[in-house]
């Protein structure tokens, strides 16, 4: 039986970690490299690393941190963040990242997401969404939370999925942050509209937290906060589901 | 010992490298090369494949003479010979995905796209599941039963004949997740990618 997946995130800025809280005001905390080998010795299903470096000249320090990790873990690596092009999906996957997950690119320019995956074959595109509830629908946003797009979260899900994305990342922009638990609505929405495995993120503070998001149709839950700062461990985490019949790797 | 693992640009070989190398250590030399010749004196070759069975037969047709050193080595020298994802796939006479291809024809069978039972299963099948060994295998020494897998795949591999079968694993329907038949192994799932236990199956795969 396929199991549910836990998996941490590190947001990674100039090579080092760092964690938002509602996508501004980031602490300090480590290097990425040897948190990503605790986590997947810890049981990780996979590693996601968010590169938040702002400026170009610093670009380059997570190649250098994929091309360390993945050295290191034997478990999928997904570095998202950042990645413009087709070119920039190239380079990340050479320096061994396993799927490369796009954002803002993926809004402005849809095509991307069409040719990489023709390119590099679906299972290595990722199209992270970050929705924003207005009113009745959640409208997309892109540059890390900052501008609203308008376009629909639902039907640009539907979209990413016919343009050859091999999974979907969902972020609540209102829930990120909050440790409140996922948006369990906008999470059912879209993993009932698509066919695609879906990742939950954005507000995970307790353990039942994650059991809901999986409930909700998510094939994946991804968390950062309760595994930086040590509140869970990965280990704690599948315990818990496996005790509420949530199928896990342990 | 030289390993090579075949570089024709089937997409990201890097973490198939890394593990490789990772479990190698110093005492067997891994190489990675689409160079004929290096292929030719080779012990041991790492078919790997990720993409469409059609974009990697066509990767595979684009390198002069490639494909007739794959059959020399597989099919004539029979050298261990590992295929991982759309590398076993292409051990297939012929994959649907994308159009009609022609595989290797290594082992008769033919690659289709998963049931997803009307949607019930999303594709790809992506992440953690568990192997059902079928039959005792060297690329399964020390891998329990049941043990985890980390795959990534719409399409799965139907071989003619079921006894080339080593496990399968259960999404929507038994799919075939390895195979052997004489010196050719495969496995649908990422060994570089499942942690301890694909290490194994890597280690066991050079210790062959």
């Amino acid at each position: 039986m396929l199991k549910n997946r836990i998996i941490p995130c590190l947001d990674v800025k100039n090579g080092r970690i760092v964690k938002g809280i509602n996508f501004v005001d980031l602490k300090d905390a480590g290097d990425p490299v040897e948190q990503a080998k605790i986590y997947s010795d810890g049981g990780a299903d996979e590693i996601c690393f968010l590169d938040i470096t702002a400026s170009n000249e610093n670009r380059d320090t997570i190649y250098d941190v994929v091309k360390k990790t993945s050295k290191k873990c034997f478990v999928p690596l997904t570095v998202g963040g950042g990645v413009r092009s087709v070119e920039d999906i190239n380079k990340l996957l050479n320096c061994g990242a396993d799927k490369v997950s796009i954002n803002t690119a993926a809004v402005e320019n849809p095509k991307v997401v069409i040719d990489s995956s023709k390119k590099f074959g679906s299972q290595c595109i990722v199209v992270a969404i970050d929705a924003k509830k207005n009113g009745e629908k959640w409208e997309v946003f892109t540059h890390g939370g900052r501008n609203n797009s308008s376009i629909d979260a639902l039907k640009y899900a539907k979209q990413m999925e016919d343009s050859g994305a091999g999974e979907l990342l969902v972020t609540s922009m209102d829930k990120d942050g909050t440790k409140s638990g996922y948006d369990i609505e906008l999470m059912k929405k879209i993993t009932s509209n698509v066919n695609i495995p879906v990742i939950a993120s954005g507000g995970v503070g307790t353990l039942d937290h994650l059991f809901e998001g999986i409930n909700s149709g998510a094939s994946a839950v991804l968390a950062a906060s309760i595994f930086h700062y040590g509140t869970y461990s990965i280990n704690e985490v599948k315990e818990y589901l496996a005790s509420k019949d949530i199928p896990v790797r342990i | 010992m030289n390993v090579t693992i075949v570089d024709y640009k089937s997409g990201n070989i890097s973490s198939v490298i890394n593990s490789f190398k990772e479990v190698a250590k110093d005492k067997v030399n891994i190489e990675v090369t689409s160079d004929l010749n290096k292929i030719k004196s080779s012990d041991k070759i790492v078919l790997p494949g990720q993409g469409s069975f059609k974009s990697c037969v066509e990767a595979l047709n684009k390198i002069k003479g490639l494909k007739d050193t794959l059959n020399e080595i597989a099919i004539s020298n029979k050298k261990p010979l590992l295929g991982i994802c759309v590398g076993l796939q292409m051990f297939a006479d012929v994959g649907y995905e994308e159009s009609e291809t022609k595989g290797l024809g290594w082992i008769s069978g033919k690659v289709t796209k998963i049931d997803n039972q009307n949607g019930k299963f999303k594709l790809p099948h992506i992440g953690w599941n568990q192997i059902n060994i079928v039959k005792d295998s060297k690329i399964f020494q020390n891998i329990e039963n049941n043990s985890h897998m980390y795959f990534v795949h719409s399409y799965e591999f139907i071989p003619k004949d079921k006894s080339v079968i080593l496990a399968t694993t259960d999404y929507s329907s038994n799919i075939v997740c390895s195979v052997e038949k004489e010196n050719i192994f495969g496995t649908q799932f990422h060994p570089e990618k499942s942690d301890k236990s694909g290490l194994k199956i890597i280690d066991n795969f050079i210790n062959l």
